[in-house]
């Protein structure tokens, strides 16, 4: 039905992605942040793995639509 | 100059948004403050859940995309089948995810997790016992019916296989109880983000409604399937980094069994109880959940898990949106996959729960209730807070409420599809001749339906929060009718000497024998009525589980014993013509010649047991 549904979710993961791997850059060496996490910066590799599913999802989007208007 | 006037624009809106509170709370000040306003459990929890810029701009994102979708939708919904059956043009991929999204709504999450930390791996008979054989089944066997008999709803299919008497039944007892369902699932949500973050109850509750009814009033069953997608992803990866951190601090699974061991022995079962399946199942005070292998296998197994998987419209409609027969019978081998390995990321958080809770260094606790017993349904909160750093915070809350989302508004666009095809169409206003005038008034009261569904479950939400027992009750009472609706179901695509006469009286007789049974029989300890036991105190169950499981075998051998029974004493009305594509040996094997071997059904589905087989050899 209309839409394919692959290209919001690419979407809405790579700029959540971009988000998260921003605030895990800007917050790295904050201990009292990542006390919690085990001193893992969670918000850093989950951003890198949302990016890279976004990213996906946005290529595969991307070429479902050219095989289909060819 | 031109910040301070985008300053002022945010400050005047800001101020509008608290006046709009304000409004609402003057309007529901007559509403009672009730026995969940316990502000211990409240500061119990919320301390530790300061959320942060971040975390709401990532919720913020969310549901930007959310409505989008609903917006986008919009200019497609030209006529009633667009609105409420998607138009038959899913993707078998995106059905097949709505299909388990729509099972995987926070009660299921809070549920399981707390089921985790209780009974342990037990509780992965839900899903590899109690899910993967019925969803194979429904797969193989009966989307070829359902989907080829061109019925659009489950009700529809019971008046095409049988009678309108049989049709009438089904349909009132759904649509009562996806508002039900509904009601409790928004009920739930206003408490957690009362509880979690503070917010106003009412606000909470009128806005997540507000929420889901733009998009399914938007963009009808697409909208609520394509956001259950998206429901999918962001449960799954909000949740999956509680699961690598608690994995990490208890030293992986093997640091974990090591750790259960004395916490497990203390409780009176052998060390390794927690982390095996089926091991201890050899008798029932045994294992923590009470129950032996046979009523496993058939409660859960069989009648439990078949009688919901293949019968309630709320999960079959999405396969039934599919673009092709293939594609429907597709559609839950391919929600099967991910289902299988969803145990790993909610029931292991709550096994590792239970060591954290009995490991003092840790500081992590689970909230208590009046009787000083842990709340297990906040398992999965508490690990959130235990774990999770601003940020991946905010992701791990909206998932939870994605979850709630997509338990209410799959609720909702089944309510509307039964209530439209199966209530309204056959009692209130039937088809007429004028095909696109009729389009468009039943697309109208499609819209119309959702606006009602969600009304009512609000206030259904209300009265679970004043009476919540009674509400209980009622959704146990009526999800007993999915037992004997498969029993009839099976029995109708399977013999064609089945007659409607028969099917009416069996499903009515095995909804009465549950009804019985609940009532005669309780979990031992249950301090309520609501649990059973309302008739008199016949039997007692060592836990709600295996009573259960008995309601649900009771009612399904009453009613399959009365429709075989009377089917053969009742003439048949149908003729064979007419039962072509409904029954079994009436129709045409589906054949899959034009589709390459990898993405036949039958591959799938053979893929699906075996892994299914080798997970639970692996945890035996």
């Amino acid at each position: 039905m209309g839409i394919d549904i692959k290209f919001p979710i690419g979407l809405m993961f790579s700029l959540l992605g971009f988000l998260l791997t921003g605030f895990g850059i800007v917050t790295r060496g904050d201990d009292a942040l990542y006390h919690r996490s085990l001193g893992i910066n969670i918000n850093l590799w989950s951003g890198c793995g949302m990016l890279a599913f976004g990213l996906i999802m946005l290529f595969l989007a991307w070429n479902s639509r050219k095989t289909k208007t060819k | 100059m031109r910040q301070i006037v985008t300053e002022n624009l945010f400050a005047r809106l800001f101020f509008k948004f608290v006046h709009l509170q304000n409004i609402l709370l003057n309007l529901f000040a007559f509403y009672p403050q009730d026995k969940y306003e316990d502000t211990n459990l409240h500061e119990m929890i919320n301390s530790g859940f300061v959320l942060s810029w971040i975390d709401y701009t990532v919720m913020i994102v969310y549901f930007v995309f959310v409505l989008g979708i609903g917006w986008a939708l919009k200019r497609y919904m030209k006529d009633a089948s667009a609105f409420l059956e998607a138009g038959r043009s899913m993707p078998a991929w995106v059905a097949g995810l709505a299909f388990i999204s729509t099972n995987l709504g926070a009660l299921e999450v809070m549920g399981m997790t707390g089921s985790g930390a209780k009974y342990g791996m037990l509780t992965t008979h839900f899903y590899w016992i109690g899910a993967i054989p019925a969803m194979v089944f429904l797969a193989l066997f009966m989307m070829p019916f359902y989907y080829g008999s061109k019925a659009r709803s489950v009700p529809e299919y019971l008046k095409l296989r049988y009678d309108e008497k049989t049709r009438g039944l089904n349909a009132i007892l759904f649509a009562i109880m996806t508002i039900l369902a509904s009601g409790i699932s928004m009920y739930a949500l206003a408490i957690l983000m009362e509880k979690v973050l503070g917010w106003n109850f009412h606000l909470s509750l009128v806005l997540s409604a507000a929420i889901v009814l733009a998009y399914t009033y938007l963009g009808g069953l697409s909208s609520a399937i394509y956001n259950e997608v998206l429901q999918f992803f962001i449960i799954v990866i909000g949740l999956l980094p509680i699961v690598v951190l608690c994995m990490k601090d208890l030293g992986g699974w093997q640091g974990l069994q090591h750790q259960l061991a004395p916490i497990v022995t203390s409780k009176g079962f052998a060390a390794d109880t927690w982390t095996t399946t089926w091991k201890y199942t050899g008798q029932a005070r045994e294992n923590p959940m009470g129950v032996e292998w046979y009523g496993i296998f058939a409660g859960l197994g069989f009648v439990l898990s078949f009688g919901y998987w293949c019968t309630n419209f709320l999960i079959v409609q999405r396969a039934m949106s599919a673009e092709s027969p293939t594609a429907a019978r597709n559609t839950p081998l391919i929600g099967a996959l991910p289902k299988m390995f969803i145990p790993f990321l909610i029931i292991v958080p709550g096994i590792a729960a239970l060591v954290l809770m009995n490991t003092p260094g840790k500081g992590f606790t689970l909230p208590l209730n009046e009787a000083g017993q842990p709340i297990w349904d906040y398992t999965i909160i508490m690990l959130l807070k235990q774990y999770l750093p601003a940020g991946v915070l905010g992701l791990g809350i909206t998932a939870l409420l994605a979850s709630f989302m997509s338990g209410m508004a799959g609720n909702v666009s089944a309510f509307n599809t039964v209530w439209t095809y199966d209530i309204y169409q056959s009692y209130i206003r039937p088809v007429t001749r004028d095909k696109a005038a009729d389009d468009k008034h039943y697309l109208q009261v499609g819209r119309l339906a959702t606006i009602f569904g969600v009304v009512v479950s609000i206030a259904a939400a209300y009265l679970a929060s004043l009476f919540g027992n009674i509400m209980d009750f009622l959704q146990t009472i009526f999800s007993m009718i999915n037992a004997p609706l498969f029993a009839v179901i099976f029995l109708g695509m399977f013999w064609k000497r089945t007659t409607g006469h028969a099917a009416f009286t069996g499903l009515l007789a095995g909804f009465i024998i549950a009804l019985i049974h609940h009532g005669v029989t309780f979990p031992a300890g249950a301090d309520t009525l609501v649990k059973g036991g309302w008739i008199c105190k016949y039997h007692a169950y060592p836990v709600e589980m295996a009573q259960n499981f008995w309601t649900a075998i009771f009612a399904f051998t009453t009613s399959a014993l009365v429709t075989v029974g009377l089917s053969l004493a009742t003439r048949q009305k149908k003729s064979d013509e007419e039962l072509a594509g409904l029954v079994y040996s009436m129709t045409p094997r589906h054949v899959e010649t034009n589709v390459p071997w990898y993405k036949r059904s039958t591959t799938l589905a053979i893929l699906v047991l075996s892994i299914g087989t080798i997970l639970t050899i692996l945890f035996w």
